[in-house]
C-alpha cells in the first residue's frame, strides 16, 4: 500500500463512504469500494499486501461463518481484518481490508459468483466452502454452473488449501480436485441436489450420506463431523454452546471452528470461547424494540433452504411471526419458492403476511392451513400481533428494516 | 369422469427433478380445493426413478434445470405407455415449462443435442437466443370460460405447435411459447403452459377446470377472495410493466 495512486484511491474511497453514510444512503462500504477500485484497479492486491488470506463462500451462512471464523482466529491471538458488514464483492472487500491495514490475517467473505475473480488478486491461501443451493434463480442461473466455476478454481490452484462441507454434493464436486479437509455438516436441505454432478444420475440419500449408484461419486469419508450434540474433530468431541439461534448456525459454527483449529491451529478451547458469545451478525439476529415497548427479533431468510431452517426454529418458539417478502432483483423476482418452504410448520402460530408480496404469502399460508392477516408494513403487522414477535424478512425487506428507525 | 367412490389421486411426477419453481404448489392447491368441497383427495408423489403408474387422476409435470430435464425425460419415456393409458381412460395432465416441453416430440438444445419427449402433442421446442423471464399474462381460449391467467416465466425455449394444435391462450404480456404470440397448448384433458408462479395458486379457475375434467361435474364455489385479489394485482403489475417496456422500446427506436 505504498503507491501514491493507492493512497489517493483509499482517501477518495473513504470520503465517498463518509458521504454515503452522512446522507443516510447506506453503510458506505460498497460505494467507497467502487470509488477506490475506479481509481486503482490493482487496489485489491495492494490493500491485502502480504497478509495471510482466507476466503469464505456459500449460498447460505457465509456472513455468519466469516464472522465466527474471524472471532475464533482472533481468540488464537492473531489480529484479523474482515468484511464484517457482508459487503462481499470486490469493492466492498477492498474497502473493508483498507480499514484495517495492520491486521496479520484477512478473513474475507466472498459472493459465490466472485470467488474465481478475487482469489488471485487477494493471493488467498485458504478457501472455506459451505453449501450451494438455489438462490434467486431468475438472475443467478443454475447452481451447477457455480459449482463448475468453483471446481475450476480448485483445479487450477493446487497450492491453495480448502476446507469444505462433505455433505453437500455440489460443494463436494467443486472442492474434490483440491483434496480438501472435509467436514460433514449434515444435509437438512436436499431439494437442489437430486442428480449427480458428475454423471447426472439420481443420487441416493441415506440418513447421513449421499451416493451415486451409477458412477460412484459419493460423500467423502472424514473424521470431522457435526453431530446433534457436539462437533467431532478427529477423535475429539466438542460440545457447542452458541448464543446464535438455530441448527443452521450450528453448521456455520462447526465449519468456522474446524477451519480455525485444523488450518489456523487455534487451540480448540480458545476457538470455542471466541465464538460462543457472538449473538448479532450484521443485524441478522438482532432484537429491536417496537414503539409499544415489546421486543421483535429480525431474521433474514433469502432462499428456500434458509427459510426452511428458520421455520423449524420458529416452530419451537412461543412468538408471533411476521413474514415480510419482497420480490425485487435482490430478493429474486419470482417468489414461487414460497411453495418449496414448509409453512405448515406455522399452524397454530399467530402470523402476519407482509411486505410488497404479502398477498403471495397469504395465499401460500391459506393453502398451508395457517391463519394470517395481511399487512404490507411489517412494523404495523408486528404491532398487531400479541406477545413476542419474530420478523422473518427477504433481503430487501431486511435491509430496509435494519436501516429504518423504530 | 364418473361419480367416484375413491379419492381423487393427484400425482406429482418426479418432484426432485421437475420441481424447481415451486411446482409442488399446483398439487397442494388441487388436493386442498377438493377437500374444501368435501371431496376425498390425495397427493401421490412419483419419486424420480420409479415407474409412473397408470392409476392417477391428475399428472402434474413441473419445471426443471437441464440435467434434471434429461433425467425426467428418460423416466417419462420409460412410462409413456402408462401415461397414455391413463389419459385415454380420463386422466388429466397439467405440464409446466420443462414438463410442457417434454409433452412434444423433442427439445433441441443450443449445441444441437436433441432430447426426445413423449410425443403426446404435435410440437417441438428449440432453445432460443435469450431467456424469457418475468410476469406473463395470458388470455385463455374462450371455450374454457375462465378469466385472464397470471404467471411467471423463466425459460429459454421457443415452442412451435403443429398445425392441428391449439394454444392455451394469447399472450398479453410476457413471452409464453416465444412463437406466434401464444402460450402453451390445449387439448382434451391436457394443458401445457410456461406459466409458473406456481400457476394454480394464482389462477383458481384453472385449478377448478382441471378438477371439473376429472370429476365430470361442476363444482360448488369456494372462498377465492385472496387468490382473486392476488391475480388481479399480478395482472395489473405485468400489464403496466408491459406498457412501460413498450414506451421505452418506442423511445429507443426513435433514437
Ligand atoms: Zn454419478
Amino acid at each position: 500500500m505504498t503507491t501514491a495512486r493507492a493512497r489517493i484511491a483509499l482517501a477518495a474511497g473513504r470520503a465517498a463512504g463518509w458521504a454515503s453514510r452522512a446522507t443516510g444512503r447506506g453503510a458506505g462500504t460498497q460505494v467507497s469500494g467502487r470509488v477506490m477500485l475506479g481509481i486503482d484497479p490493482q487496489l485489491l492486491s495492494e490493500v491485502v499486501g502480504t497478509r495471510r488470506v482466507a476466503l469464505v463462500s456459500a449460498t447460505n451462512g457465509k456472513t455468519t461463518t466469516t464472522r465466527l471464523l474471524a472471532e475464533a482466529v482472533r481468540a488464537g491471538g492473531a489480529s484479523v481484518a474482515t468484511n464484517h458488514t457482508g459487503a462481499n464483492m470486490p469493492a466492498g472487500i477492498a474497502a473493508a481490508l483498507a480499514r484495517e491495514p495492520g491486521a496479520e490475517i484477512a478473513i474475507v467473505e466472498v459472493d459465490e459468483r466472485w470467488l474465481a475473480k478475487v482469489i488471485d488478486p487477494l493471493g488467498a491461501e485458504l478457501l472455506v466452502l459451505g453449501n450451494l443451493t438455489r438462490d434467486q434463480l431468475d438472475r443467478m442461473g443454475e447452481v451447477s454452473a457455480i459449482a463448475e466455476q468453483w471446481r475450476e478454481v480448485c483445479s487450477t490452484h493446487p497450492d491453495v488449501r480448502v476446507v469444505a462441507n462433505a455433505s453437500d454434493p455440489h460443494v463436494v464436486w467443486a472442492a474434490e480436485p483440491a483434496n480438501p479437509t472435509w467436514i460433514a455438516l449434515g444435509a437438512p436441505w436436499r431439494g437442489d441436489a437430486a442428480t449427480c454432478p458428475r454423471c447426472a444420475a439420481l443420487l441416493t440419500w441415506s440418513a447421513d450420506r449421499f451416493d451415486c449408484p451409477r458412477c460412484g461419486f459419493a460423500q467423502p469419508d472424514t473424521p470431522h463431523r457435526l453431530d446433534p450434540d457436539a462437533l467431532v474433530l478427529g477423535g475429539e468431541r466438542i460440545p457447542l454452546h452458541l448464543s446464535l439461534p438455530g441448527s443452521w448456525n450450528r453448521m456455520n459454527a462447526a465449519l468456522a471452528l474446524a477451519t480455525a483449529v485444523l488450518h489456523f491451529k487455534v487451540p480448540i478451547g480458545r476457538a470455542v470461547a471466541g465464538i460462543s458469545g457472538v449473538d448479532v451478525i450484521s443485524g441478522r439476529f438482532s432484537t429491536r424494540r417496537l414503539p409499544d415497548g415489546r421486543e421483535a427479533r429480525v431474521l433474514l431468510a433469502k432462499n428456500p433452504a434458509g427459510w426452511t431452517e428458520v421455520l423449524r426454529w420458529l416452530a419451537g418458539r412461543d412468538a408471533g411471526v411476521v413474514l415480510a417478502v419482497n420480490a425485487h432483483l435482490a430478493d429474486g423476482r419470482d417468489p414461487s419458492w414460497l411453495w418449496d418452504v414448509p409453512y405448515e410448520l406455522l399452524r397454530g402460530v399467530p402470523v402476519a403476511a407482509s411486505g410488497e408480496r404479502a398477498l403471495d404469502v397469504a395465499v401460500r399460508l391459506d393453502y398451508a392451513g395457517v391463519e394470517c392477516f395481511v399487512e404490507p408494513d411489517p412494523l404495523v403487522a408486528a404491532a398487531r400481533l400479541p406477545g413476542a414477535v419474530d420478523i422473518i424478512a427477504s433481503y430487501t425487506q431486511f435491509t430496509h428494516l435494519t436501516k429504518r428507525s423504530w | 369422469m364418473v361419480s367416484r367412490a375413491s379419492a381423487v389421486r393427484v400425482g406429482l411426477v418426479f418432484p426432485e427433478l421437475l420441481g424447481t419453481y415451486g411446482d409442488r404448489g399446483n398439487a397442494v392447491v388441487l388436493v386442498e380445493r377438493c377437500r374444501r368441497r368435501g371431496i376425498d383427495a390425495e397427493l401421490v408423489e412419483v419419486a424420480a426413478g420409479a415407474p409412473i403408474p397408470d392409476s392417477l387422476d391428475v399428472y402434474l409435470l413441473g419445471g426443471g434445470e437441464d440435467d434434471s430435464q434429461v433425467m425426467a425425460a428418460a423416466g417419462m419415456r420409460e412410462s409413456s405407455a402408462a401415461i397414455e393409458r391413463a389419459q385415454h381412460s380420463g386422466a388429466v395432465i397439467l405440464a409446466v415449462c420443462a414438463g410442457f416441453q417434454l409433452l412434444g416430440h423433442r427439445y433441441e438444445a443450443r449445441g444441437g443435442e436433441q432430447l426426445d419427449g413423449l410425443g403426446l402433442v404435435d410440437m417441438t421446442t428449440a432453445a432460443g437466443p435469450s431467456r424469457l423471464i418475468g410476469e406473463v399474462v395470458v388470455e385463455p381460449d374462450p371455450s374454457l370460460r375462465i378469466p385472464t391467467l397470471s404467471g411467471f416465466e423463466n425459460h429459454g425455449g421457443r415452442t412451435r405447435l403443429g398445425p392441428d394444435e391449439h394454444p392455451l391462450g394469447r399472450v398479453l404480456a410476457g413471452g409464453g411459447n416465444g412463437v406466434g404470440g401464444v402460450d402453451g397448448v390445449l387439448r382434451e384433458r391436457i394443458i401445457g403452459t410456461y406459466l409458473h408462479g406456481p400457476v394454480l395458486p394464482r389462477n383458481p379457475a384453472l385449478a377448478d377446470l382441471l378438477l371439473t375434467w376429472v370429476l365430470g361435474r361442476d363444482l360448488e364455489p369456494v372462498d377465492d377472495r385472496l387468490p382473486d385479489e392476488l391475480r388481479s394485482l399480478r395482472v395489473a403489475a405485468a400489464t403496466a410493466t408491459g406498457w412501460r417496456a413498450r414506451v421505452r422500446d418506442f423511445k429507443l427506436n426513435r433514437g
